[in-house]
């Protein structure tokens, strides 16, 4: 049985939802680095996700328009965002716990949505798989790869995309600078509040998108709390990835390869019991941050407030 | 007196943080048509109504209080402990093994001994993160989410198979249970309702737990290591110890609410796959208790009341007007936002009052900071 695993049509299996379910973390991962990088840990994205996968789920079951759901998921992740920017930015508040709470706003407001305005699990037709032509025809790489649905390929666009705006961007050094220390991004004439306010709501964008890519593009159901932790995982792929995108992309790849094969073991019957198979991402994340967060330094100011001295 | 009005103001923040959280929840209402007076009204009987629903609402703040004790320590100690629920867990599977095994046993031998296995079994779990925060760098946060996901994936596999019950084990259903207690393991129960000793114990606890905060080296030391991590090492503090303490004990009174949560009021563990399933998210909740409370042990206490009182009230009101219990679990969260935000007017006092004492003391502005934080508290 062990030995079905190394099968060709297994490994391919494996690699493809891998790469497939990295999709949701990517997106609130990479939303969550910008607002650490500029020193505001959110840590409400669970909540964003699942205001994100119901707004984005309902609007496309009702009006049958999938790219209407990806936008208003992103809006409702914005004014989330614009929220906890306005609690942590104007008035200070301590970030975990505001995120905390933040976090519970979204899991109840979601429940409540769904039993009001829906009561039953539905399903819809999610975002189709697009074989990108002639890459999609490389065998076991097309079908790796190429043969994914857009938010798919959307969430590994940004990856380079994060990285050039963070490095290469006079924005991306603004960021950093508010993150590392803001007094002096203060004197140099850059808007503290300003550059947190966009990162925050960035975040929340990001992360009402990688509801929607859970309940439209992947799974293609709204259930309560379905993100059942992840947008707390995301938020330690960035601890994870130190701060860098390209490293939450190593991650949010680690930790989905992980879940992809327990997955799998489970498919073919493999006699290790499931809830034990479930638990190995996370093990797998705590033994790996052990490993490499005492190597690498936090941006110097999160989750420290910003006040002029006046 | 106007700073005696001040002190009264900064009382009251939370109960109007709640108002405000309640007039929001009442838009809210108005927007799925239901009346607000009617349903706030079923969400008051349902809470307070009558003997039985005061003491449910007693019952449900039990574990509230435990867990907000626990976040009290840690909290202080600045470690975000959110890994109440996994605690929970593990305190609980520790205990309810305990009452399974030691059968022969006299009751109030097997219940001492669950009650102490679940404040190991938390403890264990929580010193696990404390550990790995202090020697390895690794953020608390991230360490008690993956071990609450651990501690659920960990109960799931017993309760389906090393601890399940012998009857369901041999029926096809299969329901992930453990077996009943013994009537004898039972937590007494305190008047003819489903009030039980654990109330007590918590009670007592979060008065051990304000002497320990207040009255001890042990308790200043760990205040000392949260409100300033470089002194504290300066006065020859070893912080990583305290670090680890905050986290083992913060953990402790999680799983000692697990164990009582199955001693008293469930007599075994189910699980339905979830978290929130067995903990009914006690670690979360217990968490805005203890903010509510301003992270002080006694006040702790009619904060966990008043949202044991919004739980169960929640599932009345689910009942007479129709509306969903997850709306309370909504304003839940903006009491918190709305808390933590309160507190911005509360420091901009601070600050000018230490303004006043900096331009008295004017060589030693440095030091002035410590003793006036230290007097607020």
């Amino acid at each position: 049985m062990i030995s079905d695993l190394f099968s060709a049509t297994v490994l391919i299996g494996i690699l493809t939802s891998g790469i497939r379910l990295a999709t949701p973390y990517l997106y609130a991962a990479i939303g969550e680095t910008f607002s650490q990088r500029s020193g505001v840990l959110n840590l409400g994205v669970e909540g964003q996700m699942l205001l994100g996968a119901f707004s984005g789920f309902y609007i496309t079951l009702t009006t049958g328009n999938l790219w209407l759901g990806v936008l208003v998921a992103m809006l409702v992740g914005a004014l989330m965002g614009l929220a906890m920017a306005f609690v942590t930015v104007n008035l200070h508040a301590q970030q975990g716990i505001s995120g905390i709470g933040f976090y519970l706003f979204g899991l109840g407001m979601s429940d409540l949505l769904f039993q009001k305005l829906m009561g039953t699990v539905e399903t819809v037709q999610g975002f189709p798989k697009i074989y990108i032509p002639g890459l999609s025809d490389i065998p076991i790489i097309g079908e790796i790869f190429f043969s994914q649905n857009i938010l798919v390929y959307g969430a590994y666009l940004l990856v380079p995309l994060a990285w050039f705006v963070l490095n290469k961007t006079t924005f991306g050094l603004k960021i950093r600078s508010v993150g590392e220390n803001p007094e002096a991004a203060d004197s140099l004439g850059v808007s503290v509040v300003r550059v947190r306010y966009f990162t925050i709501i960035l975040g929340g964008t990001l992360s009402g998108l990688a509801g929607a890519s859970l309940s439209i593009a992947l799974l293609n159901v709204f259930q309560q709390n379905m993100t059942s932790g992840m947008g707390f995982i995301a938020v330690a792929l960035v601890y994870f990835g130190a701060w860098s995108p390209v490293g939450v992309l190593g991650g949010a790849l680690l930790f989905s390869m992980v879940n992809s094969l327990q997955l799998w073991i489970q498919v073919l019957g493999i006699p290790v019991p499931s809830d034990i198979a479930i638990m190995m991402p996370y093990v797998l994340t705590i033994l790996v941050l052990v490993v490499t967060v005492s190597k690498v330094r936090a941006p110097s100011a999160l989750t420290k407030p910003f006040e002029r001295e006046d | 007196m106007q700073s005696r009005l001040r002190a009264l103001f900064d009382a009251l923040m939370p109960v109007i943080a709640t108002l405000a959280a309640l007039a929001v929840g009442a838009v809210m209402l108005l927007f799925l048509k239901v009346n607000p007076i009617e349903a706030y009204n079923s969400l008051w009987n349902g809470a307070f109504g009558s003997t039985n629903a005061l003491a449910e609402t007693l019952v449900k703040a039990t574990p509230l209080l435990l867990v907000a004790l626990g976040i009290c320590i840690s909290f202080r100690a600045d470690v975000i402990n959110i890994g109440g629920d996994g605690q929970m867990i593990i305190g609980a599977i520790l205990g309810t093994w305990i009452g399974l095994v030691f059968v022969d046993m006299p009751g109030w031998v097997v219940i001492t001994l669950a009650l102490l296995g679940g404040f190991l079994g938390g403890a264990i779990w929580g010193g696990i993160a404390g550990l790995l925060k202090a020697y390895f760098k690794v953020n608390e946060i991230l360490s008690t989410v993956m071990m609450n996901a651990i501690a659920v994936q960990l109960m799931n596999f017993l309760l389906r198979g090393p601890m399940i019950d012998p009857s369901q084990a041999q029926k096809a259903s299969k329901i992930p249970q453990t077996a009943r207690l013994l009537d004898a393991f039972h937590l007494p129960r305190l008047v003819p309702t489903r009030l039980h000793l654990g109330v007590l114990i918590a009670v007592v606890l979060a008065v051990l737990v304000y002497i320990l905060l207040w009255r001890t080296t042990l308790g200043y030391r760990i205040r000392a290591v949260g409100q300033n991590p470089h002194a504290s090492r300066y006065a020859g503090i070893k912080v990583q110890r305290y670090v680890v303490l905050a986290l083992f004990l913060s953990g402790a009174f999680s799983g000692l609410a697990g164990v009582v949560q199955v001693y008293g009021v469930n007599y075994r563990m189910i699980t339905d796959g979830s978290a929130s399933g067995f903990t009914g998210a006690a670690g979360f909740n217990g968490i805005v208790a203890a903010l509510f409370g301003q992270l002080h042990p006694i006040l702790s206490i009619p904060a966990s009341i008043l949202f044991g009182a919004l739980l169960v009230g929640a599932n009345s009101m689910q009942r007479v007007v129709q509306v969903p219990s997850a709306l309370i679990t909504a304003l839940n969260g903006l009491v918190v936002v709305f808390v933590v935000s309160s507190e911005v007017w509360r420091r901009r006092r601070q600050r000018r009052k230490l303004a006043v004492v900096k331009d008295e003391s004017a060589s030693k502005p440095e030091q002035a900071k410590v003793p006036i934080e230290e007097a607020e508290r």
